[in-house]
């Protein structure tokens, strides 16, 4: 997990004061298995939600129902059946293990490799702590300061009660309720998620991470995420957890809508390293997230870096609305599937406004027998003039029995406009391997080193602290890759 | 230090090597010529442990161990070096990075503590500089972009670093003008010590004129067909390959 050096000293501190902490009996808080309108209402009404919010979850139900699962991703798997899973789930599915000693040591290993400490070991591997820290107080410390900014960093449930205005003003706007199937089924359905606004002027003080939200971890599948920076304001958002977690549940539809107004800028970042299955394809991750920024206002900027290692199966396209002229939108991307990982992901950037500006960096890492493809939009509209775009998508072969596609889609309805395409496909080459190994570099740390080369602009792009743990990611979703 | 005892090495079960027997002593540099395709360049790659090259009958110890026993990594970590006739390039990775990576790497294996990347620098500094290896040069990704000139000096700076027991240079001087063999040649020479051999693969003499050898073997079709002192890359040079080759056969 990342956070800020300082950040950490100050989460160990509180965890030191709170040894004895509380574990709470969830196992009761779950929703009966199956998906209709009751089911919609609880989880409404376990958040103690106002109507306005029950009827628009209805509403998405509603529209849902109608729809068809899409299809047209390069990703294969068993039909999903919407009936069988719990919409509203206590935090662990699974039992309350009673030691590190019942957790898989493979994944232990990992932990330690990433360098996570103990504690948080144990809770992300679901072991019944009694020294959890005290998440209101962590949530207390950070919430101080950013009060002083103006900042608003809480829970999306949390919001819909305290900042209705808010929430109702943006919610839905970048990623309408009937956008997707996912993306509507998340409306009726999600549990918990994030909800950030900046104010006009204000550079966010701190990186905001759902790391400083401890409970954050446990919103399950459907999280809703909701960040608008106003007018002049600028901020960081990071997005996930380095280390892997095992998680039971199959399918994870999450929604993220940015709105940045005039002259305002976003950064999100995220490392998603969901559990991707076993060797042999089994179990893991169905990750079909709908992720989408609007540069609202002139000159914003809106700008997605991602690191994607985990899953079973990746749905996910973080795309930006160049809406405002002279706006610009950024997609940098990793995406590594190994073993029988299946990864579809990419972006769009769709040119509304006079002079926008788009970048794309994508690099692809295929491994095992995985797929591995770049699906990406650029559409320029017809009052876009001048609107640019570079794209450049790199995909890297380990082994002959996976797979890499790129499918670039370019619209474009403004003579003025300016689109640049690179594409590449290369493999690790025996004598690359040959001369690590030579200089003394084992294997597995030859593939780390090589492949982390490859997608060094995308590394770059992270802030600094998570750039180093995801190397290690890198290189870790990889071992053995190589026979 | 190293003893080869008629070693048969095949490539895609083509033999290669057939029955070499050759061994080297601390202190000393020795040369391998010989002409193309009488298997150099594949004793070169049997010593360091490259994939695909397979040793069928023979031994080879290396410092009384059994060398094709040792897997790749580990014979590095335990002083064999090889400088390579076309070294790679590694987009993305700096080569101080690289530098870095598998100066630590060989420490780790041998149960040494690593280095910090401000000692590695320092290191690295120390040596660079003789060797004409700009700072530039070590931001840059490895090899990328480097003339062949860059790429052998870069070579040797390696082997300075990691101070080899058993040093194989295979054809150092090919791609390098007389200026740049020069440089190449005295970076070497100021690496000879009591303490380490050196196999010097080569195809033309004129290597051999700025290392000079303390004895030569010449290759041809998988076995040594003559030896000699220094004088014999003249002779070599003078009467060709075919000559000593024709003889022996």
């Amino acid at each position: 997990m990342s956070a800020a050096p300082e950040t950490k000293k100050q989460v160990a501190e509180i965890g030191d004061k709170y040894k004895y902490g509380f574990v709470t009996d969830i196992e009761m808080e779950r929703a009966p298995k199956g998906l209709n309108e009751d089911t919609v209402r609880y989880i409404s009404a376990k958040k103690s939600e106002p109507d306005w919010m029950l009827e628009w979850r209805l509403g998405a139900f509603a529209r849902w129902k109608e729809m068809r699962e899409p299809n047209w991703a390069r990703v294969h798997y068993q039909k999903i059946d919407y009936q069988n899973a719990y919409y509203y789930a206590a935090p662990k599915s699974t039992p309350k293990k009673q030691s590190l000693d019942e957790v898989d040591p493979k994944l232990l290993e990992t932990y330690k490799k990433l360098g996570i400490p103990l504690h948080e070991q144990m809770a992300l591997a679901g072991v019944a702590v009694d020294a959890v820290f005290d998440s209101v107080s962590v949530a207390t410390t950070f919430k101080e300061k950013l009060n002083e900014a103006g900042v608003i960093f809480c829970p999306i449930s949390e919001a819909i009660r305290d900042y209705p205005d808010l929430v109702k003003k943006y919610l839905g706007t970048v990623v309408p309720v009937t956008d997707n199937f996912f993306a509507t089924l998340n409306s009726a359905v999600f549990s918990d998620g994030t909800f950030v606004y900046v104010p006009k002027g204000v550079r966010c003080p701190m990186e905001l991470s759902t790391y400083f939200r401890i409970n954050a971890s446990e919103t399950g599948q459907f999280e809703r995420t909701l960040i608008v920076a106003d007018e002049g304001s600028y901020v960081s958002y990071l997005e996930g957890c380095t280390a892997p977690k095992r998680d039971e549940n199959q399918l994870h539809a999450a929604v993220v809508e940015l709105v940045a107004l005039a002259d305002a800028e976003i950064k999100y970042s995220t490392v998603q390293n969901w559990y991707p299955g076993d060797e042999e394809g089994k179990g893991g991750i169905y990750n079909f997230v709908t992720k989408r920024g609007d540069c609202r206002g002139h000159r914003s900027k809106i700008s997605w870096t991602q690191v994607e290692t985990g899953s079973a199966i990746t749905w996910k396209y973080p795309s930006c609305i160049l809406r405002g002229d002279d706006t610009v939108g950024e997609f940098y991307s990793i995406a590594i599937a190994n073993n029988y990982q299946q990864a579809d992901t990419g972006t769009k950037m769709i040119h509304l406004g006079k002079n926008t500006r788009s970048r794309i960096i994508s690099k692809g890492i295929s491994a095992g027998k995985a797929q591995n493809t770049y699906r990406g939009l650029v559409s320029v509209h017809p009052k876009a003039a001048s609107a640019r775009n570079y794209t450049q998508c790199d995909s890297l072969l380990i082994g002959g029995k996976c797979g890499a596609h790129t499918v670039p889609y370019i619209e474009s309805r403004n003579p003025t406009a300016r689109i640049e395409h690179e594409a590449t496909t290369s493999k690790i080459a025996e004598d690359q391997l040959f001369y690590c190994l030579q200089r003394g570099i084992p294997q597995d740390e030859a593939v780390s080193l090589i492949v982390n080369g490859f997608c060094r602009e995308v590394l770059q792009q992270l802030p600094m602290e998570f750039a180093v743990e995801a190397q290690k990611l890198v290189g870790i979703s990889l071992e053995g890759s190589v026979g | 230090m190293l003893e080869i005892k008629d070693l048969h090495a095949a490539v895609d079960g083509k033999e290669i090597l057939k029955g070499l027997t050759l061994s080297i002593e601390p202190g000393q540099v020795h040369a391998i010529m010989g002409p193309n395709g009488s298997g150099k360049s594949t004793l070169s790659y049997v010593l360091a442990g490259r994939a695909g090259y397979e040793v069928t009958s023979g031994s080879i110890l290396y410092n009384g161990r059994d060398l094709v026993a040792m897997p790749t990594e580990e014979r590095a970590a335990q002083g064999v070096f090889l400088a390579m006739q076309y070294p790679v390039e590694i987009p993305g990775v700096t080569t101080l990075t690289f530098l870095k990576t598998a100066l630590n790497a060989q420490r780790r294996a041998r149960g040494e503590k690593e280095l910090d990347a401000m000692s590695v620098l320092k290191l690295v500094r120390g040596k660079a500089a003789t060797l004409k290896v700009t700072e530039e040069m070590l931001k840059r990704a490895l090899n990328v972009g480097f003339s062949g000139g860059e790429k052998k000096r870069l070579e040797i700076l390696q082997m300075a670093l990691f101070e080899p027991k058993l040093a194989i240079l295979d054809e150092t001087d090919s791609g390098l003008d007389i200026d740049a063999l020069k440089l190449v040649a005295e970076g070497v020479n100021a690496q000879r010590s009591p303490e380490r051999a050196m196999l010097v693969i080569t195809h033309y003499q004129r290597l051999l004129d700025y290392i000079v050898p303390d004895r030569i073997h010449v290759l041809a079709r998988g076995r040594i067909v003559a030896e000699g002192g220094k004088e014999l890359a003249h002779e070599l040079e003078a009467k060709g390959y075919e000559h000593i080759v024709g003889k022996a056969a």
